[in-house]
């Protein structure tokens, strides 16, 4: 049910963009306004929500642990699992954003004989991880259309990835490998019954509109090629603030580019947003330092307590009996 | 009413992980008896001020709640929604990556869907996403948002008392999502109608009043550990002294009130007495602070700081300079990570300093509250203890990590360090089930009573079986822990699962092999059993 919500999301989004490209009028509302309007939903939405995130206070210092606490000196810590000042948060945190950390843990169970087994489970540490880097090496490439003279960092990068010089042009391999990432959590999502459960319609969502960039993309480069020089006028043309209006850029342009606005704008209303909110985790950007250093509440507010004179008062006669000693005789 | 039949543990464990046919918003929540807990006494909410008491159970059709009782939970919500970030964050960050599904040890004994930690954090976010996002607002099940109707809330109600707030869970989240987090504030919005457990409640008025969850008055404190000093001075020929309520002392000693109320608990009680009698500690019990738990915890964040208030009173009014702690569980996910905040500064007391070997407790510098495997390491690493380890030679021991002192704390060596020092026979159980990956007992977070004994039999199964492993491979006869509620839990556990291992507090070995001065010679344990060789 959700699965099919999401593809008739696509599909409608798929037809509007191909309206577009049948229209000339639309077309430049597609190369002159969304540009703009898209970009600046994305960044005032993402700021928007990480201040509204980040407005409200951390009453408590709620860090999880998972390793061993900094005690007494000769008990070794781990300061990248457990760690008790700000270097070990921050290498945490670098670990856990760049390298996944915590997914890597991953482990799937089953019982075999009566009893609980703790298989290995690194595909989908593996895969996501595929799939967030190759994803992030592909947008960086694509400076090379809105940065002239290209700068050199980007063409290195552009080599490295087009290393292995398979087919004319050259397969990338961050292309091969953000496909291969998504379809494996695509298909997790629909093969897996715990997970199709879950599911709700962004979650599919996101994943087939991904997968609509990527094919659109793939598609320029090794099927339709798109006349790159018009691309890079038209992206040069935005990031100068004289968007042109180019003659014809091609149906396949044209629909990748609306699922990429579509992205963008979308983003800080989704799930996509834990690129944001993973850095103001409270369980993971605390140091376990709670005893060393004391972790102020803002609202900490006083509550009604139990005295001591309201317990001895209580108690008196039979503390004395008991031969307590009491503050009032 | 009498508890529910438990099935026996070959049905039990026939346990399917495929999801049913209706969507989860769509599954009705079905009160099955063994799986839930009674409510909460309307004595024990009047004695606290808290609202809606009254006589009901969750079994019942109608819950008696409060005519504007939607208002209230979504007026809830959005105070906590900005008072907590962890709370907002929590409910708009997950992404269902599934990571942490089969984590939950109620999900891997139940196979109910509901019991994944992300679906039972669903069961919240829906709401949330209905009434306080647009997407929402506008776009209902689409967007996987629902009403909150009275069905939502008896959901709730039967998942957010399926959780212990162990917190395994959000050490495999990459956002590290918690759903602890997540079930404490769904528990604090039940609460705001009147809608609890009697195995929290009851114990959480008695601790208001007479300082512990037990209702034990001050006598009855004192009488307990007289009996256990009668019981130290019968097997040890050794007579400790039980300071109580002693102004000038230099260490308060909080403790969970299970250690002097049952076995196996005393026997771990008794090891505290005699390690500070043998090493001349000028500490004292106390009948006001006489619990270091906190079901506070399991109720509301302000029911925390109600409760452990006491601990920090009471060490100004004696004059401490510093505060030790017993072992427990939950107890120590509070003093570590909440006490100070709520109750503190502590400026009235001393930086902790071992009176016997002069070291200085850095990491409780500010908190002024050190754990007592902390202190015992460190008096056995600068030699002040003489031990026999020989003496629990007829134990084979394995060590449960408790999921408080492990995923919220970090306390693993120090334990290893007493044990591996006090026992010739230590034996880990699987990688993925000790220290951080450690799973619960089944039975925290108020759980542990009997009415729910399926689900804590269930929940405790994953933690069952690896102690069956060891049993099986080593011949351990013995589950070592640092919890009170363990102690209590993992005794009717094992008997379900693995009969013949028992469970023992970690001082309860260190006193067997503790070698007292003026001791008689030893020919049982503390429990009465004999030495072998």
């Amino acid at each position: 049910m959700n699965i099919i919500a999401s593809l008739i999301a696509v599909l409608i989004l798929t037809l509007l963009a191909i309206g577009i490209t049948v229209s000339a009028n639309l077309s430049t509302l597609l190369t002159v306004v969304f540009p703009y309007a898209a970009f600046a939903t994305f960044l005032i939405g993402f700021a928007y929500r990480i201040v509204k995130w980040a407005k409200v206070p951390v009453p408590f210092r709620i860090t999880t642990t998972c390793g061993q606490q900094a005690s007494l000196p000769w008990i070794k810590c781990a300061p990248l699992e457990s760690p008790s000042g700000i270097a070990g948060v921050i290498g945490r945190m670098a670990l856990e954003v760049l390298l996944f950390r915590s997914l890597f843990r991953n482990t799937a169970v089953a019982i075999v004989g009566q009893r609980p087994v703790y298989g290995s489970a690194k595909w989908l540490w593996f895969f996501g991880l595929l799939f967030h880097w190759s994803l992030l090496v592909i947008v960086l490439r694509h400076l090379r259309f809105f940065i002239e003279p290209i700068a050199p960092w980007i063409k290195g990068l552009s080599a490295i990835d087009g290393f292995f010089e398979i087919g004319v042009p050259t397969l990338y391999f961050t292309d091969a490998a953000v496909l291969a990432g998504l379809t494996f959590l695509f298909l997790r999502r629909v093969a897996v019954p715990q997970l199709r459960y879950i599911s709700l319609v962004t979650d599919y969502f996101a994943l087939m509109l991904l997968l609509s960039i990527v094919t659109t993309g793939l598609m320029m480069r090794h099927f339709f090629p798109a006349d790159l020089l018009q691309v890079k006028n038209l992206a040069l043309g935005w990031v100068t603030f004289a968007p042109a209006i180019p003659k014809g850029i091609g149906p396949v342009l044209t629909i990748h580019l609306c699922y990429v606005f579509t992205l963008l704008a979308w983003f800080p209303f989704g799930k996509l947003m834990h690129m944001g909110g993973i850095f103001l985790s409270p369980t993971r950007n605390l140091a376990n330092d709670n005893r060393m250093n004391r972790h102020l509440n803002p609202w900490n507010a006083p509550v009604k307590v139990h005295t001591y004179e309201e317990y001895e008062d209580e108690f008196r006669e039979k503390m004395k009996l008991a031969g307590l000693p009491v503050e009032k005789e | 009413m009498s508890p529910a039949k438990t099935p026996k543990p070959d049905e039990l464990i026939a346990i399917r992980y495929a999801p049913p046919e209706t969507p989860w918003m769509e599954t009705p929540t079905v009160f099955r008896p063994g799986t839930w807990s009674y409510s909460g006494g309307a004595k024990s909410l009047a004695a606290l001020g808290l609202p809606n008491p009254r006589a009901w159970q969750p079994s019942d059709a109608d819950w008696k709640l409060p005519e504007n009782w939607q208002s209230i939970i979504l007026e809830g919500m959005r105070e906590r929604l900005e008072k907590y970030r962890s709370f907002r964050l929590f409910m708009d960050l997950c992404v269902r990556c599934g990571a942490c599904a089969d984590k939950c040890h109620f999900y891997i004994g139940s196979g109910d869907p509901k019991n994944m930690p992300v679906l039972r954090a669903e069961l919240l976010r829906s709401v949330y996403r209905r009434y306080f996002t647009e997407s929402g607002k506008r776009f209902g099940r689409l967007a996987g948002a629902r009403d909150l109707t009275i069905d939502v809330l008896k959901e709730w109600f039967y998942y957010f008392y399926q959780c212990t707030e162990c917190r395994r869970c959000s050490v495999f989240c990459p956002y590290g999502i918690d759903q602890a987090e997540i079930t404490m504030i769904g528990r604090e919005l039940l609460n705001l109608v009147g809608c609890n457990i009697n195995w929290v409640m009851e114990p959480v008025a008695n601790c208001f009043r007479t300082g512990n969850h037990l209702g034990i008055q001050p006598g009855g404190v004192k009488d307990m550990l007289e009996f256990m000093a009668d019981d130290i001075a019968d097997r040890t020929g050794v007579r400790v002294d039980l300071p109580l309520n002693k102004k000038g002392a230099d260490i308060l000693f909080v403790t969970p009130s299970g250690d002097y109320f049952a076995d196996p608990g005393t026997y771990t009680c008794m090891g505290y007495m005699m390690l500070f009698h043998e090493i001349g500690l000028n500490y004292t019990f106390s009948t006001y602070a006489s619990e270091g738990g906190n079901f506070g915890l399991f109720t509301s964040h302000e029911m925390i700081k109600r409760l452990n208030a006491k601990i920090y009173a009471e060490a100004k009014r004696l004059g401490v300079k510093w505060i030790l702690g017993g072992e427990c569980g939950h107890m120590w996910r509070v003093l570590h990570q909440y006490m100070d905040t709520m109750n503190g500064p502590a400026d009235f007391l001393e930086e902790p300093v071992s009176p016997i070997t002069g070291t200085r407790f850095e990491n409780a510098r500010a908190t002024k509250m050190v754990h007592i495997a902390e202190f015992t390491a460190d008096l056995i690493r600068n030699g002040k203890l003489k031990l026999d380890p020989s003496r629990n030679d007829h134990l084979r021991v394995t060590f449960h990590d408790s999921c408080n002192p492990a995923r919220a704390m970090g306390l693993f060596e120090e334990p290893r360090y007493i044990i591996s020092h006090v026992c010739n026979h230590f034996h880990e159980m699987a990688e993925d089930t000790i220290r951080e990956k450690t799973l619960c007992c089944g039975g925290g977070a108020g759980l542990g009573n009997d009415e729910n004994m399926e689900m804590r039999m269930r929940g405790g199964m994953p933690r069952a079986m690896a102690v069956k492993q060891v049993k099986e491979k080593h011949g351990v006869n013995r589950l070592a822990c640092m919890c009170a509620i363990d102690r209590a839990t993992l005794t009717s556990l094992m008997d379900y699962w693995v009969p013949g291992v028992t469970v023992t507090g970690v001082h309860e070995l260190l006193a067997n092999a503790l070698v007292m001065k003026g001791e008689k010679e030893r020919t049982t344990d503390l429990r009465g059993e004999p030495l072998t060789g």
